[in-house]
């Protein structure tokens, strides 16, 4: 265990400790204790900094299940360094953030902090272990560890519909993604990322290449609320304010981003995984910023937008996986890396805005007592600080200058435009498609920010509309989103800090074996560049939203505006219900409760058994070679058994119904009399004596009221099933004792008529059998006897008096 | 209410105390037999029994337990227990479970007789059948609930 490792698993030891501090340093808020963590693992991350930017990596192992190939390894490189510090930065702000913002006197502070540091920990886990498997184990946590927090509240109903239905979708996702991850382990025999992306060829030219990659893929869309998965995060935002911020904006959904860009150098570089990456991102993008213009609550606006901006990243690494496939030619290949250099920039950079929007979004309910943009307004003169930062936030995310958003967006469309150039994956045919997709995207991103800025901050103020006296939060809440907009406003002006230091080793890792050695990608990102395709683009963008936003009048008025849930949730909510019903319907049709229908159960069920393996096998077969002639005794006996047999279900009277069995029982000893059983004969006699006198007794004590006769019902299908079941068993008995013939095996009857005499010193060999070669078996049937006496008494004798409970 | 009528079933008594005798001389045989004949422990049990249970259909249940103090459960457990005891007892002697020996010996009266471990064996089977027929059949007989 290196210091890495103990860094990624530091949240859970600490989540140990929480309940105990909670109970003991009462006055204290308990967030202060949980901040340390967070700070000091971005200070240690940051100290890599220079290891990764110079193209180093850092490595090492711990066994876990060694046999199985089960390593913890930790993995630092670009890719991972970058989340790492997302995940450890925004969790400093956030746990700062949550200590103003959770009263340490109504919350139960310490679930809270101990959901919250699971989270972290597993994060961590997620981005920096190297085997899929503990990656898996991280990734489940990060989905239970967020069902718990959506449902903080638990006594809400619609936290807890939020939390299972984010714990459904994305466990579901999981799993199948540990399905891919199995898929690879067959197809490269090593569960190391490592290791798979070393021997690569293998995956590329197997035949579950495609079943693996759409596997994991699941995973991944399910996870970073991928279109049509997206619909739990909406309902997640039941969530306390800065869970919302830190898992549903900046990490937990960026899991499934990390996932893609982790495994691109695996799958990239096929068509199907540049289409699907780039259609699903892009069908995203649209359906959440369009979506979001619907929405009337923040927080629903943000979730929208933040399900808007993962499609967008999603599309970017695809459209960037492409280089891949021109492999080393490396002047083509670079070309087509600015959409994954747009990719990396713009998860930094939705990472800040986003968790500052989510932030003065939780100050605005926080003061005011509603996120209802219906109700808002007029704040920006009682809330000037909250109002900047919202201000910030919301231009980057539109996508203006000077802030980050603006760079990451015309990035964007120049990594879209330069793959619209691309001459492969059909490209040439479908590239204008996706310019023309993105662009609405875009205007509409641009809608929804002005409406929320618009709704919330102008306009006149109405203190009839809130509960509570309005004012500006406390300094304390107003730390996180301030650095948080100062960072969106220091990535704008000064992209470059961020192009060697984070962004160009992160491509590096996303994008391995296309730079030869010592070669880096080419960062500069800069404001003005001319007037190019992508400004003219923006330009549109900011005109026609202005203008959609101008007229909000209008088309506010159409009845899809009114429709705020999203309808895809219509598949999930009935999706649901139909798996109970539908469950219930089969548990009525299968569980009847009726004796009766088990047995024809599992009548028909050996009948198609049975039938089908005789028929696969081709097992008919009849011999009558070894038939000898037939005593016309034996016909006699014979026919007076099966008439005898024939007679009792036409049989109305019970007592009549003993007779005849008794009768062929008698009948059954004379079979055996005449097959020269003598002892068998005996024992039916006895036994059938018995049992007569047994049934008459049982007859004897019939509850009074039910004394009736009876006459069995009939029923074709019964019928039906007796005659298949009697079928059956007599073309098996025909059909093995004539293979048992032809197979010719020796019966080991012999040695015991051989060795009756000398070895037990009997002539009676049955008894010989019974007490001597096989004893055991009748010690245990004397047992079995002795058991069924005991339990005829304990059930007679031992009666319940009524009131006992079983 | 009418007074129930006790009914005198002088043939089925003296008929019942000679058939006994009969049967069950007839099982001792049977179980003896076995060995070397059709018979043996289980019929011989079952034969006993249903000389018993003659016994019971013709006198009251009351005299019966009178004349026969068995306590027919722990008939079950005593043969169970012979049953096994013959087969540890084996193993005593450095031999697997439940194997038999037999040897010839020259008794008096009975002449050369061949004596075997089977036989314990045997009375163990018999004991439990004696004792199981005879307690299902009158624990169901004596209920009245």
């Amino acid at each position: 265990m290196t210091v890495l490792h103990w860094a990624t698993i530091s949240p859970f030891l600490l989540a140990i400790l929480i309940p105990f501090l909670y109970k003991y340093a009462r006055p204290i808020h308990t967030g202060w204790f949980v901040l340390v963590l967070p700070l000091v693992l971005f200070i240690y991350f940051i100290r890599f900094l220079p290891v990764t930017s110079d193209g180093g990596v850092i490595e090492y192992s711990v066994p876990w299940v060694p046999s199985l190939g089960i390593n913890f390894t930790v993995y630092l490189d670009g890719l991972s360094l970058l989340f790492a510090l997302l995940i450890s930065g925004i969790g400093t702000l956030v746990v700062l953030y949550s200590i103003y913002y959770l009263s340490k006197k109504t919350e139960q502070l310490n679930n809270f902090y101990v959901y919250l540091l699971m989270f972290m920990g597993a994060m961590f886990g997620v981005v920096l272990s190297d085997n899929l498997i503990v990656l898996y184990v991280f990734w489940e946590l990060t989905s239970l560890a967020s069902s718990l927090l959506i449902s903080y509240w638990f006594h809400r109903e619609k936290s807890t519909y939020g939390a299972q239905k984010s714990m459904l979708i994305t466990v579901f996702g999981g799993l199948s993604m540990l399905g891919g991850f199995s898929l690879l382990y067959v197809m490269t025999g090593t569960f190391s990322i490592r290791e798979i992306i070393a021997s690569v060829d293998l995956v590329t030219t197997s035949t579950l290449f495609l079943p693996a990659m759409l596997l994991i893929l699941l995973g991944a869309f399910t996870k970073s609320a991928q279109f049509p998965f997206h619909i739990w995060l909406p309902d997640a935002m039941e969530a306390p304010t800065p869970v919302s911020a830190y898992l549903h904006s900046a990490t937990m959904v960026k899991a499934g981003i990390y996932l893609v860009a982790r495994l691109t150098p695996v799958f990239g570089g096929s068509a199907e995984w540049f289409w699907i990456l780039t259609i699903v991102g892009i069908t995203t993008l649209c359906w959440g910023s369009i979506s979001a213009v619907r929405q009337k609550d923040l927080k629903s606006i943000l979730a929208f937008s933040t399900i808007s901006q993962l499609g967008l990243i999603m599309c970017l690494l695809g459209l960037g996986s492409a280089s891949l496939y021109y492999g080393f030619e490396t002047e083509t290949a670079l070309f087509f890396t600015t959409a994954t250099l747009a990719a990396v920039f713009h998860l930094i950079n939705h990472a800040t805005f986003k968790g500052s929007l989510f932030m003065t979004a939780g100050i605005i309910d926080h003061e005011t007592g509603t996120r209802d943009i219906r109700k808002l307004g007029g704040l920006m003169t009682i809330m000037p600080i909250t109002f900047t930062i919202s201000l910030i936030g919301l231009a980057s995310m539109a996508g203006l200058p000077p802030f980050n958003g603006f760079l990451s967006k015309e990035m964007f469309f120049t990594g879209l435009l330069r793959a619209s150039e691309l001459t492969i994956f059909n490209m040439p045919t479908w590239g204008i498609l996706l310019i023309v997709l993105a662009w609405v995207a875009s205007v509409f991103t641009f809608v929804y920010c002005m409406v929320m800025f618009f709704k919330t901050f102008t306009g006149k103020f109405k203190p009839e509309n809130y509960d509570v006296h309005v004012h500006e939060a406390p300094i304390g809440m107003l730390i996180s989103p301030i650095v948080l907009g100062s960072l969106v406003v220091i990535f704008g002006l000064f992209p470059n800090l961020l192009a060697y230091t984070l962004i160009e080793p992160a491509m590096a890792a996303i994008l391995p074996n296309l730079l030869a050695e010592n070669q880096v990608f080419h960062v500069d990102i800069y404001h003005w560049h001319g007037f190019n395709t992508e400004l003219f683009m923006t330009l549109g963008v900011v005109l026609i939203g202005t203008f959609i936003f101008l007229m909000m009048k209008k088309w506010s008025k159409m009845a899809i505006y009114l429709k705020e849930r999203d309808p895809l949730n219509w598949f999930y909510d009935h999706s649901l219900s139909g798996l109970i019903s539908g469950s219930q319907f089969v548990t009525r049709i299968q569980m009847t409760g009726l004796l009766r229908d088990y047995f024809v159960y599992m009548c028909v069920f050996m009948i198609l058994l049975f039938g089908y393996t005789m028929y696969r096998y081709n097992a008919f077969a009849i011999d009558t070679v070894n038939v000898t002639g037939i005593d016309p005794f034996m016909w006699v006996i014979t026919i007076m058994f099966i008439a005898s047999t024939l007679v009792i279900p036409f049989i109305n009277h019970r007592i009549t119904a003993i007779i005849v069995v008794g009768v062929i029982g008698f009948l059954l000893a004379l079979l055996f009399v005449v097959f020269r059983a003598p002892d068998l004969a005996l024992t039916q006699l006895l036994v059938e004596t018995v049992t007569v006198v047994l049934f008459m007794l049982a007859f004897y004590h019939l509850p009074e009221l039910r004394k009736e006769s009876f006459k069995p019902r009939f029923n074709i299908v019964n019928l039906l099933i007796s005659i298949a079941v009697g079928g059956l068993v007599t073309v098996i008995a025909l059909s093995s004792a004539a293979l048992g013939n032809e197979a010719n095996f020796e019966s080991i009857a012999e040695y015991f008529i051989q060795n009756s005499k000398e070895l037990a010193g009997g002539y009676n060999m049955v008894n010989v059998i019974l007490v001597d070669f096989r004893g055991l078996d009748t010690l245990l049937e004397v047992l079995v006897l002795g058991i069924a006496a005991l339990g005829v008494v304990a059930l007679i004798k031992l009666r319940m008096t009524g009131r006992e409970d079983v | 209410m009418k007074k129930q009528i006790k009914s005198n079933d002088v043939m089925l008594h003296t008929l019942t105390r000679v058939v006994t005798f009969i049967i069950l001389a007839f099982s001792v045989y049977l179980f003896f037999a076995g060995h070397n004949n059709p018979g043996g422990g289980f019929i011989g049990g079952l034969m006993t029994a249903s000389a018993l249970l003659l016994m019971y259909l013709g006198f009251d249940v009351k005299s019966m337990k009178k004349a026969l103090p068995f306590n027919y459960t722990s008939m079950i457990a005593i043969g169970l227990l012979i049953a096994i005891a013959t087969g540890v007892s084996s193993m005593l002697f450095g031999y697997p479970f439940l194997t038999q020996f037999f040897e010839y010996y020259q008794l008096p009266i009975l002449g050369e007789t061949e004596l075997t471990t089977a036989l314990p064996f045997d009375l163990g089977v018999y004991l439990v059948v004696v004792g199981i027929a005879l307690t299902i059949i009158l624990t169901i007989a004596e209920d009245d609930a």
